[in-house]
């Protein structure tokens, strides 16, 4: 049999390229096998890693350093998972977004594909990519990975035509190369003087000298810039905003949260004697700040999507909190009350942060794109009424939004409440408030949408114009992803228990153990 | 599972599996939604008999999950819960009624119905709580779920009127959700108990203890409308009738309520919380609370601005019992969470009732209103007179406990506060009475005229309004009579409440 590690990268691309050959007919067949023989391998390893523990594999039987080497422990076997599931319901969704008739359907480019027949293989090609990012063993194979994502990424942006979507699109160009610049030249500083590329070998020679200092911190200024981390956040909003939904919600959910992946190897295992305090509160300070730009940018917004987009900005903000509390908490011997390190708790919060960020913020861009189609406009201020129009889309809204402010039952709880244990027990007051604070910040914009939503529909305003049924899809699509979200919250010892597999700051074991 | 440990789940899931098939639901099938509806509620009210009868059997009834790794939530039937149960099961049966009567072929019947069950499902998982961590779940659901019901109007004055509601709730929620994980970082996974479950820790922790409790209280305080968090309450009045009576009633008031009297005696225990010193500062809070609530509501002319401001000042009773140390004050606040709730939504349903027919929000307008309708007005009546405390009514035994209590606990003031309060509750309760019985009726004329929105046949006799929306108000009526008069038998409210706080404080 088949490693699960290696097919949840080679189904997708194989996947992308029967597309590309089988454009026609073929195309819904291909695209719905590979989606379910990926979702079935990212379960497969999740489970293996589970019950087995972190799992290597050495393509063609080349170990490292000659060949490329994939490794997947508890959080890379998350993110695979978290992929798969988002992936899968928003094709689920974009199968029938893209449906001639529903979307907006403009052919693209001279050779007049549609737009349907593009998004296939650029969609299984980036979630192949993705995959290849989390269960890459090595930094330069993980540039690789980076630069496959964006390139995909790019091409999935401009998809739907228009001056807009290319300005955006060549803005994150411009951004994310200079992002991937950035992160090979500290790949070969670490290369040139550890004469290694593999995680775990760096992991167990880096010291703080200076190089590793340097590279570090332009690997870090390059994954920030890529991130969207504040204040070089400038190029997401109008690239999320203006892709088609279904590419929206990919871009937010998944993309970000790889290259924060990213980040986060660097810090914790690539080079963990450079992450001090001092530089652990830079993130966490920067983080601070997008909360806070990113909230009241998503409250003055006069488009659901653009709320959506700076809804990420400060969203990305809160991941970031992940490191100094870690990193302060890894330094004290706090505890929470299961006995757990706080460093575990805070550990587990962020990144169980970036899990649910990811399937309440996929349902909020479905949402938006459902709302769009039904409207033919996702203008804020004139959205009355739309709660008797779009219930289930409204609920879905929501209910994601109720995640994002960290509301139990949903599972942007469970974060946030490892998130505030940590702080409490080691006393950092600051980050306490900018966790609590965030959070009502996050309920303004979501209640000011919800609260129009609620409104009564203005008799005088001329009916919309467009589609007089919302096809079925377009409105359960959304509210499937806010109740994995749902799921998340009630069932949070799941997930829980794979992310402790090899994880810098195990359960139930001292701090950095 | 035994069925000790599944009944707690399915207490919750009577109502959370009746609301998401009512989501599911067409908004044209009014037949299957009103028989899920009150098979829903019913089912409720026999679990919750079972409940009482387990517990008289010895029976313990207690659930635990895994929320995270080495936290539960914990679901237990103790005497507390089961007194809030009972009332929350009982009230919502009846509410339920009336909501039915009150919206007939009004719209968006689903969502409202929906997100009902679902609030009825926060309050049970408030009153079954068997820690602060799960009780934080719940009561942070009932501020989510309880917001539809508030906008449900979905006019200007109605979504304003949410946004209140959300900004002072989800405030207070923050606070507490610190002062819940702070207490967690200081205490352990401590879980609820008769008498305070914090001894361990308390010397170690003094000054940590004391902030923690300010913290909660402050989160409690929002939702239990204690002055100055208590600004959402008289804006939410805006809702329809039957949310009303359930925000005033059973659900969201009386939610911060029992979390206060839940943190005072089974988390911090009475006499913790004194030697900390917290409970006098509590008291005089509740006791401003109980006075300023009482002249504000004699300041409105309109009538339901005016029963919730008296909500404010009702409330605070509950609060004040509890924040004195005795058996008999905590026999009080126990009591009075039950007796509040019947006489406070025996107002309500009345009040909706001159709304619904005959259009009458305002005080001014009662003239004659005993005459047009008198089964109506009788209701209204005893309540009233049991917001003033006129004996035998259940408001009366209240405060008589709440006096004996505070001077049994040394604090002869508080008889001056409820005897305040009552010449107050009296001079705003009293002018209604009146001009609704002895003053000629000067509306329009007394046959039934047409009117959009209740359909012909829905059951009216005589001058009265529809069964639906009268029945509900006489059973309650009757409920608050008999609390008084039969005050002494078994299972009584007042019985039960004694015997919880005899529980609370280790008496035979």
């Amino acid at each position: 049999m088949i490693e699960p590690l290696l097919l949840v990268v080679m189904v997708p691309l194989t996947g992308a390229v029967a597309a590309l050959l089988l454009r026609g007919r073929a195309l819904t067949p291909v695209a719905a096998i590979a989606t379910l023989a990926t979702f079935g391998a990212a379960m497969a390893l999740a489970l293996q890693v589970t019950e087995a523990g972190p799992q290597t594999h050495a393509i063609g039987g080349w170990e490292a350093p000659l060949g490329i080497e994939l490794r997947a422990d508890g959080l890379s076997a998350l993110m695979v998972l978290m992929t798969a599931a988002v992936a899968s319901i928003v094709g689920f969704y974009a199968r029938t977004y893209f449906r001639p008739g529903v979307g907006p359907d403009a052919a693209v480019g001279p050779s007049a594909w549609s737009e349907r027949e593009a998004f296939w293989p650029l969609w299984l090609f980036l979630w192949g990519a993705l995959n290849a990012m989390f269960v890459s063993a090595d930094i330069f194979n993980i540039y690789v990975t980076l630069e496959l994502v964006t390139l995909s990424g790019i091409a999935l942006i401009v998809l739907g035509g228009g001056t807009d979507a290319l300005a955006a699109g060549m803005r994150y160009l411009l951004a994310a190369y200079l992002g991937s610049i950035a992160y090979l030249l500290g790949v070969a500083l670490l290369y040139a003087e550890f004469d290694s590329l593999g995680i775990v070998a760096l992991g167990e020679t880096t010291t703080g000298t200076p190089s590793v200092l340097v590279a570090v911190a332009l690997m870090t200024a390059g994954l920030i810039l890529k991130t969207a981390l504040f204040p070089v956040h400038f190029w997401l909003p109008r690239a999320h905003a203006n892709a088609p939904a279904p590419v929206s919600a990919a871009l937010s959910a998944l993309v970000v949260a790889g290259s924060f992946y990213v980040l986060l190897r660097i810090w914790f295992d690539v080079a963990p004697a450079v992450l001090t305090i001092e530089a652990a509160h830079v993130l966490g300070i920067l983080g601070a700040a997008a909360i806070l730009w990113g909230s009241l940018q998503a409250v003055r917004a006069r488009r659901l999507k653009m709320l959506v987009a700076h809804s990420t900005v400060a969203q990305i903000g809160y991941w970031c909190l992940l490191v100094p509390l870690t990193a302060v908490a890894g330094a004290t011997t706090g505890g929470n009350a299961a006995g757990w390190p706080a460093a575990a708790d805070a550990w587990n919060g962020g990144i169980f942060l970036v899990l649910s960020h990811a399937f309440a913020k996929a349902a909020m861009f479905l949402a938006a794109g459902t709302v769009t189609i039904t409207l033919g406009h996702d203008r804020v201020d004139d959205l009355r009424g739309l709660a008797t129009r779009l219930p289930m889309t409204v609920l879905a809204f929501g209910a994601a939004g109720v995640s994002l402010i960290g509301l139990p039952p949903m599972g942007g709880f469970v974060a946030k409440f490892l998130l505030l244990d940590a702080a409490v027990a080691t006393g950092q007051w600051f980050y306490a408030v900018v966790i609590l604070g965030g959070g009502l910040l996050t309920a303004v914009y979501v209640f000011r949408v919800v609260s129009v939503a609620f409104g009564s529909a203005d008799p005088a305003a001329p009916p919309p114009a467009a589609f007089a049924r919302t096809p079925r899809v377009l409105e359960v699509a959304p509210l499937v992803l806010a109740l994995v979200g749902l799921a998340l919250g009630l069932g949070a010892t799941l997930p829980l228990n794979l992310l402790g597999v090899g994880a810098p700051f195990p359960p139930l074991a001292g701090p950095g153990g | 599972m035994d069925w000790q440990a599944l009944l707690p789940v399915f207490i919750l899931l009577t109502s959370l599996v009746t609301g998401v098939f009512i989501f599911a639901l067409a908004e044209e099938r009014h037949t299957a939604r009103t028989v899920l509806n009150l098979a829903g509620a019913a089912a409720k009210v026999v679990l919750v008999g079972v409940a009482v009868w387990g517990a008289v059997e010895g029976f313990e009834f207690e659930t635990r999950f895994a929320f995270l790794p080495g936290l539960e939530l914990v679901l237990r039937v103790d005497t507390i819960a089961l007194l809030f149960l009972a009332l929350s099961a009982v009230l919502w049966l009846l509410t339920t009624i009336y909501a039915i009567g009150y919206l007939a072929d009004s719209p968006n019947r689903s969502r409202f119905f929906g997100f009902f069950s679902l609030c009825v499902t926060a309050t049970m998982g408030i009153a079954l709580a068997g820690n602060m961590l799960t009780f934080f779940v719940f009561y942070e659901l009932l501020t989510i779920t309880t917001y539809p019901l508030v906008v449900h109007r979905q006019t200007k004055a109605a979504i304003a009127a949410g946004r209140t509601y959300l900004a002072y709730t989800l405030g207070g929620g923050v606070v507490l959700l610190l002062g819940v994980v702070w207490l967690q970082q200081v205490a352990g996974p401590v879980e609820f108990a008769a008498g305070g479950a914090l001894d361990a820790v308390a010397a170690a922790h003094p000054v940590q203890l004391t902030i923690i409790f300010g913290l909660l209280m402050a989160g409690l305080g929002v939702k239990a409308a204690l002055v100055p968090l208590h600004g959402w309450l008289p804006v939410a009045m805006v809702a329809p009738a039957p949310v009303s009576a359930l925000l005033h009633a059973v659900a969201v008031v009386k939610a911060g309520a029992f979390g206060i009297i839940r943190v005072v005696h089974d988390l911090y225990g009475v006499e913790l919380a004194a030697v900390l010193g917290v409970l006098m500062p509590l008291a005089v809070v509740a006791g401003i609370t109980i006075v300023y609530g009482s002249v504000r509501a004699l300041a409105q002319d309109d009538l339901k601005r005016r029963l919730a401001y008296s909500t404010v000042s009702q409330i605070a009773y509950i609060t004040l019992a509890t924040a004195l140390v005795g058996p008999t004050a905590t026999t009080a606040a126990l009591a009075h969470l039950m007796h509040q709730g019947l006489m406070k939504i025996t107002l309500f349903f009345c009040a909706g009732n001159l709304a619904e027919e005959l259009g009458i929000h305002s005080v001014r307008a009662m003239d004659g209103m005993g005459r047009r309708m008198p089964l109506t007005m009788l209701a209204f009546t005893f309540a009233s007179f049991g917001m003033i405390g006129v004996p035998p009514m259940a408001g009366f035994i209240s405060k008589w406990y709440l006096g004996l209590g505070g001077l049994e606990a040394g604090q002869p003031w508080v008889i001056l506060v409820v005897a305040t309060s009552s010449l107050l509750n009296a001079a705003y309760f009293l002018p209604i009475v009146a001009a609704a019985w002895l003053r000629p009726y000067r509306g329009p004329d007394v046959t039934h005229e047409a009117r959009p929105g209740v359909a012909d046949g829905a059951g009216r006799r005589g001058l009265e309004t529809s069964r639906w929306l009268l029945g509900p108000a006489l059973v309650t009526a009757g409920l608050l009579v008999g609390a008084g008069l039969f005050a002494g038998l078994p299972f009584s409210p007042l019985e039960l409440a004694a015997l919880a706080a005899r529980e609370i404080y280790g008496m035979p």
